[in-house]
């Protein structure tokens, strides 16, 4: 997992709140075989929309999303952070999160920061009256800047340690890699191998 | 204290014992790899930019959604298909042993580790698949894994994992003929329920068990899942040793004679504790079959189906009455009067040689009853090829059978072998879900003698019931005819060899 320590990006303003998973990505994309190319599917629905905030030019490269109260509620899919991810996503500021959605985006690489309604408001103004405005994420500072805003955001230590050192399930467990190599070298020469018998 | 088979298998994994409540941290010897579970976890490496670890304990081959018949043409249905040749790009991309349908190594995951002579005793082996608990018949350490934990033991070969707790299964006495493992495991699960075993590994033990051959013990442990235990094992002895020496992948030279000092100390210590036990009498066992939707709802053949109304427990009566409703058959009727429109014999329960040897042993020379159909799917495509050499193909064509290419087949609704609506089957199989073998298909677990019986009768039968039947007329699936195994072996070495030169690895 990359790395999150400090991260500017187009921060796009999506002014609604109960972004259930379903709005993120409709259950029709889930027969896939893969963890990647869910960005078509993204807000498969509001996309329709030429109005809707991503199809717009001056965020069509956004990597933040500031959204709305309880935002990634409904279904477990994980596909929803992979979706945002796909899309460019490195970080979605809500008010609330759904607890899965939440502990998901943790495990891939996804900041989910907890704002106040109030700073989501400033957030949102400021972003459409500039229109391709970057918004700076200082995780280990826990805030998120545009110019001479800057707001406060929250996210639990463990995750925020994991974010910043860069580590998902199989990251943490390769801090142990030496373990398992010095295991290894203990291997018994007549445990199996499958690699084809000369 | 001592320390029971799993405590041991456990110990002598250990990379890192968890503190403060973490889990330990477990060495895998063995992964297996199937197309269904596994897209998503080889995505995941390559989104992380890591190769797979070990490729050199990990083998894949293609079962799940694979066709039986005309297997050289392409898979029609579109999502199998994207299945396959992901599993196919994978495997190539990360360096990880194949054996795709067509190949002499292919069959279903669960036949074909025990095949190679990879599973063996005191390892550790887990798959992307629930009945990988069938490995555990080695005396392995073996069960199922979802598909991030697929993906966990892809990149670093460990796996987080909390302890389990013990119980032992212990089932005494000897078996009477035309009873086999697959009516011990049905009675096993109809007594402890299909929850009974939840956070359990189970121990299988006694007499009974000790003189089932390999290919039996595979079929218990291969259903402790159905029990809620996500392992089963059983420690392993002569006949474990017998039945892997020889294989492809069994170690060989001063690695056998270690393994085998090895291994010998396995064997659960006198003064070890389980968590839990049950007990068996092997002795009064007759063919077992289920009348629900799970596989804890069974009875002996000769009883009738239960009346909901006499259940106690308010769950499993109403669980009872739902069941009855789908199966669409009534409280009180007796089993053998339960027509079947379909047979099938196969899936990672029963589908090795020696399944195959017993179910052919009773229609042998007889037609299959008018109207049903039964299907005969072998585990891989070693076990067909084995079957056709001693003539069991001819034995079931000839009974009116249909005689298919290896895979999962008609075990899951997933690939083209599938019941119609309304359809009811005997099958061989592990699982009577609703819908398991295809939409509105209604499945009674059975053994292969038992499904070989009800073939022939048309209706749900024992061998017991055959005319004429008596001792001789089937073989006792108990006994070992080791001078064969051993020839097996030794075919098999030089066939595999053979067979390398061509292969598709």
């Amino acid at each position: 997992m990359e790395k999150f320590t400090r991260f500017s990006g187009v921060g796009a303003p999506l002014r609604r709140s109960d972004v259930d998973t379903d709005q993120i990505i409709p259950a029709v994309f889930l027969k896939r075989v893969t963890k990647t190319g869910f960005e078509d599917a993204l807000f498969y629905s509001w996309r329709q929309d030429p109005d809707f905030v991503l199809n717009r030019p001056a965020y069509s490269g956004a990597s933040v999303l500031v959204a709305g109260a309880d935002f990634g509620t409904g279904s477990s899919r994980e596909h929803a952070v992979w979706a945002l991810r796909d899309f460019g996503f490195r970080a979605v500021l809500s008010p609330r999160f759904g607890d899965i959605f939440r502990g998901n985006s943790g495990k891939q690489g996804l900041l989910a920061g907890q704002i106040s309604e109030e700073d989501a408001v400033r957030l949102w103004d400021e972003l459409e009256a500039h229109p391709g405005t970057e918004i700076t994420i200082d995780l280990v500072e826990r805030v998120a800047t545009i110019g001479a805003l800057s707001v406060p955001f929250s996210i639990d230590d463990y995750t925020r340690w994991r974010l910043i050192e860069g580590l998902d399930d199989i990251g943490l467990t390769l801090r142990d890699e030496e373990r398992i190599t010095e295991f290894e070298s203990r291997r018994e020469n007549w445990r199996p191998k499958t690699l084809p018998v000369k | 204290m001592g320390k029971t088979l799993a405590e041991k298998v456990w110990d002598d994994h250990l990379v890192a014992k968890g503190e403060d409540g973490a889990p330990d941290l477990l060495y895998i010897d063995l992964h297996l790899v199937h197309e269904v579970t596994s897209p998503q976890a080889f995505d995941g490496l390559r989104m992380a930019g890591r190769p797979v670890r070990r490729p050199d304990l990990t083998i894949a081959t293609e079962d799940h959604n694979t066709p039986t018949l005309a297997i050289d043409r392409p898979i029609a249905d579109l999502t199998s298909r994207t299945q396959i040749e992901t599993l196919r790009r994978n495997a190539k991309e990360f360096g990880v042993r194949l054996h795709s349908l067509g190949d002499i190594e292919q069959g279903i995951v669960h036949v074909v580790g025990p095949q190679l002579g990879l599973t063996m005793p005191g390892i550790t082996v887990v798959c992307g698949d629930s009945h990988t608990s069938t490995h555990g018949a080695f005396g392995a350490m073996a069960f199922g894994i979802g598909t991030s934990e697929v993906e966990h033991v892809l990149a670093t070969q460990t796996l987080p994992l909390t302890p389990f707790k013990t119980m032992a299964i212990t089932v005494e006495g000897e078996l009477r003929p035309g009873v086999s493992a697959k009516d011990i495991i049905l009675a096993v699960i109809a007594k402890i329920g299909t929850g009974g075993g939840q956070g359990y590994v189970l121990e299988y033990r006694g007499s009974a068990i000790r003189s089932l051959s390999m290919e039996g013990r595979m079929t218990i442990c291969n259903m402790s899942i159905e029990a809620g235990a996500r392992a089963g094992m059983v420690a392993p002895d002569a006949i474990t040793y017998d039945y892997l020496h020889g294989r492809p992948h069994a170690p060989q030279g001063e690695d056998w004679d270690a393994a085998v000092a090895y291994w010998d100390t396995l064997a659960t210590d006198d003064d070890a504790v389980f968590d839990a036990e049950v007990f068996l009498d092997a002795d009064e066992l007759e063919p077992f079959v289920t009348w629900g939707t799970n596989p804890g709802q069974g009875v002996s053949l000769s009883e009738s189906v239960p009346n909901p109304a006499e259940i106690t427990d308010p769950n499993s009566r109403a669980a009872a009455e739902r069941a009855l409703e789908y199966m669409d058959i009534a409280a009180g009727t007796p089993m053998k009067d339960i027509a079947v429109d379909a047979v099938f014999m196969g899936s990672c329960t029963n589908s090795r040689i020696e399944d195959l040897r017993a179910f052919t042993s009773i229609i042998a020379g007889q037609k299959k009853a008018d109207g049903v159909r039964v299907m005969v799917v072998p585990g891989s495509a070693r076990v067909r090829i084995e079957a056709e050499a001693e003539g069991l193909d001819k034995i079931v064509t000839d009974f009116g059978g249909e005689w298919r290419f290896a895979g999962c087949s008609m075990c899951l609704g997933m690939n083209p072998d599938q019941l119609a609506p309304g359809e009811r089957c005997a099958s061989t199989s592990n699982r009577n879900f609703e819908g398991r073998q295809g939409k509105g298909g209604r499945t009674h677990l059975v053994s292969p003698l038992v499904a070989a019986a009800t073939a022939i009768r048309g209706t749900l039968s024992s061998p017991w019931d055959l005319v004429n039947a008596d001792a001789d007329t089937f073989v006792d699936p108990n006994a070992i005819d080791e001078a064969a195994a051993q020839q097996d072996a030794a075919e098999q070495n030089g066939t595999l060899r053979n067979a390398r030169q061509g292969a598709n690895v």
